[in-house]
């Protein structure tokens, strides 16, 4: 039997601004990507180094998911239990580029682990402790009915209890993350896990 | 739950372009890993399996990681009596890096944007076969194969789709060697998988497609194909520990091995081999021995084909579950390369000849970097 599951929280980041859960956290009218995001990261008083070495697709999935898991009570899931699935549209380009400059004199590992998009789901579990099921899919635009189906037959598997599931998406100064922590447990108003509610948050319909 | 059933198969390496040549090569003990003189990837020679220079070549219409996934896929499409054009189809493409090589040909401009983009790969190639769904892209690191079956199997089980074409493949350029270079993971010679002298990987450029079904293969006379093999099941972990080393455990991926076994309702005697990932790196061999060994799966042989094709990334996984169905099918267990003395801590079977033996149950294991592991169970 497919049981129903909930969208317990969401954050949007883009157009220098966060949203958690439909609303604004935080914004900052004039800056390049690379430094609004180190702002974000000053922002939530966060102390972890090893966001300093990320690229950026990393530095933006690392803090939606922050934003997302903030105030949740999420220990209680075992590592096993937790799963996330994105998608975006550009892959690694960013990354790719950066990487494949340094290739013209020495080529850097340091970036080159960066040429994958699923290297931002290992930042994410590495942080929070996921060990879940992981998926990168990459897509022309965001697919809320491809997500739907996919984290729901997670969901539907007893061990799975926890999925971070949504869109990371960066190239150059062009950024859009949208992430969804989805569950099977609902909390005051959380809306239902659906290709709907989930295309509402993405295109910001309050 | 609908079960799935695996009703046609294709492999194009240079060892050949079929799944029969490509079989008939391993049981020859041919490899395709030579020495290559090519300094548009590398400016001394080095060891890698390549296809000649002058096939695949891309042109205005398609690139060459097109190419190949076309090649691979209209091999596997004549096996099969199904309609790509039916809705209840869907073809799911599996990479790492796909069309990046076009990086290396000119200036990187809008044009070449919309070339690089594997969007523009997946509409090409949904148009080409007349498919109703734009392709679902995959792009998990080295265990971007195995999780397309995986992908598929779940549609299948849920009756979203009835038919999946999974296909996989991946394009050696300068792009992808220097960055492996740089992480000094590059062996000097053919790979040495589990060996005690083992030095790094080998790359290899392939394709490779599997077609799913959820309605068993039909004989000419109408009854089911006596040799259907099923995907039974499989999982996907993280070991939430560092993004371009393995877990120092291998607990990972023998939680993925123990829930594809539990969810299966197999027990890890009924498994007769083990395809393992086997990319012959110092920590990816030693992890996955420890993996293999707390899976309680000391006993059954396991071999790793990277020896033969080298490291086909994004095709890895299907080419090598090709061959594990391909095994199963004429009860035969292809030795692992390269391999002579044990070289990894955990006492797993490593087999360096070939076996015919009753095979009926086949582990497939894949790990990658961002910390993923992945585990697939076929069976007949």
């Amino acid at each position: 039997m497919v049981k129903e599951n909930y969208i317990i929280s969401s954050c949007v980041i883009r157009n220098k601004t966060v949203v958690k859960n439909k609303k604004e956290i935080f914004a900052l009218r004039t800056n390049e990507v690379s430094s609004f995001l180190l702002e974000v990261y000053h922002f939530l008083k966060i102390d972890y180094p090893k966001f300093y070495k990320m690229d950026n697709l990393c530095k933006l999935g690392f803090l939606t998911a922050e934003v997302l898991l903030k105030d949740e009570n999420i220990a209680t899931f075992l590592p096993e239990e937790s799963a996330i699935v994105l998608t975006n549209t550009h892959s690694s380009l960013d990354a790719d580029l950066k990487y494949f400059e340094t290739t013209k004199t020495f080529a850097s590992p340091g970036l080159f682990v960066y040429t994958l998009p699923n290297i931002v789901m290992g930042e994410i579990c590495i942080r929070n402790h996921f060990k879940g099921e992981n998926a990168f899919f990459v897509f022309e635009k965001f697919d809320a009915g491809f997500l739907e189906k996919y984290v729901a037959g997670l969901l539907n598997d007893k061990v799975n209890q926890l999925c971070i599931c949504g869109w990371v998406d960066i190239f150059r100064e062009d950024y859009t993350a949208v992430l969804f922590l989805t569950g099977k447990n609902k909390k005051d108003n959380s809306p239902v896990f659906s290709k709907a509610s989930m295309e509402n948050i993405f295109n910001n319909i309050r | 739950m609908k079960e799935a059933f695996i009703i046609g198969h294709n492999i194009v390496s240079p060892l050949g372009n079929t799944t029969a040549e490509n079989f008939s090569s391993l049981l020859k003990n041919i490899s395709s890993v030579k020495q290559h003189v090519n300094p548009g990837i590398n400016e001394e020679p080095f060891y890698a399996s390549l296809f000649d220079e002058g096939q695949f070549i891309t042109n205005h219409e398609y690139t060459k990681f097109e190419q190949l996934l076309m090649a691979s896929i209209s091999k596997a499409v004549e096996q099969v009596d199904i309609n790509l054009r039916n809705e209840k189809t869907l073809l799911i493409i599996s990479t790492t890096k796909g069309n990046i090589s076009l990086l290396e040909t000119g200036p990187f401009n809008e044009s070449m944007e919309q070339k690089i983009s594997l969007n523009a790969s997946a509409k090409k190639i949904a148009s080409h076969f007349q498919l109703q769904h734009n392709p679902v892209v995959v792009s998990n690191a080295c265990i971007s194969g195995v999780l397309a079956i995986l992908t598929a199997l779940r549609f299948i089980h849920a009756g979203i789709y009835e038919n999946v074409v999974v296909t996989g493949a991946d394009v050696i350029s300068k792009f992808v060697y220097s960055g492996f270079q740089s992480f000094q993971a590059l062996s000097n010679g053919i790979c040495k998988p589990f060996d005690k002298n083992r030095d790094g990987i080998n790359l290899g450029e392939a394709a490779a497609t599997i077609i799913l079904s959820s309605h068993p293969k039909k004989e000419m006379d109408g009854e089911t194909h006596a040799g259907n093999i099923k995907v039974l099941s499989g999982a996907v972990s993280n070991d939430a520990n560092h993004i371009s080393g393995p877990s120092r455990t291998g607990d990972e991926l023998s939680w993925c091995i123990t829930k594809s076994l539990h969810d299966a309702n197999l027990s890890p005697a009924d498994i007769d081999f083990i395809s393992a990932h086997g990319t012959a790196t110092l920590y990816n061999d030693e992890m996955e021995s420890k993996a293999i060994a707390s899976a309680q799966l000391s006993l059954p042989p396991v071999n790793s084909l990277k020896g033969y094709y080298g490291h086909t990334l994004g095709a890895a996984g299907l080419i090598e579950s090709i061959i594990s169905i391909e095994s199963l099918t004429q009860n035969t267990v292809i030795p692992t390369m390269g391999f002579r003395e044990m070289g990894v801590s955990n006492h797993i079977h490593i087999i360096d000849k070939i076996m015919h033996i009753p095979l009926q149950h086949c582990l497939k294991t894949a790990s990658g970097f961002g910390g993923c592991n992945a585990a697939v169970i076929f069976s007949k």
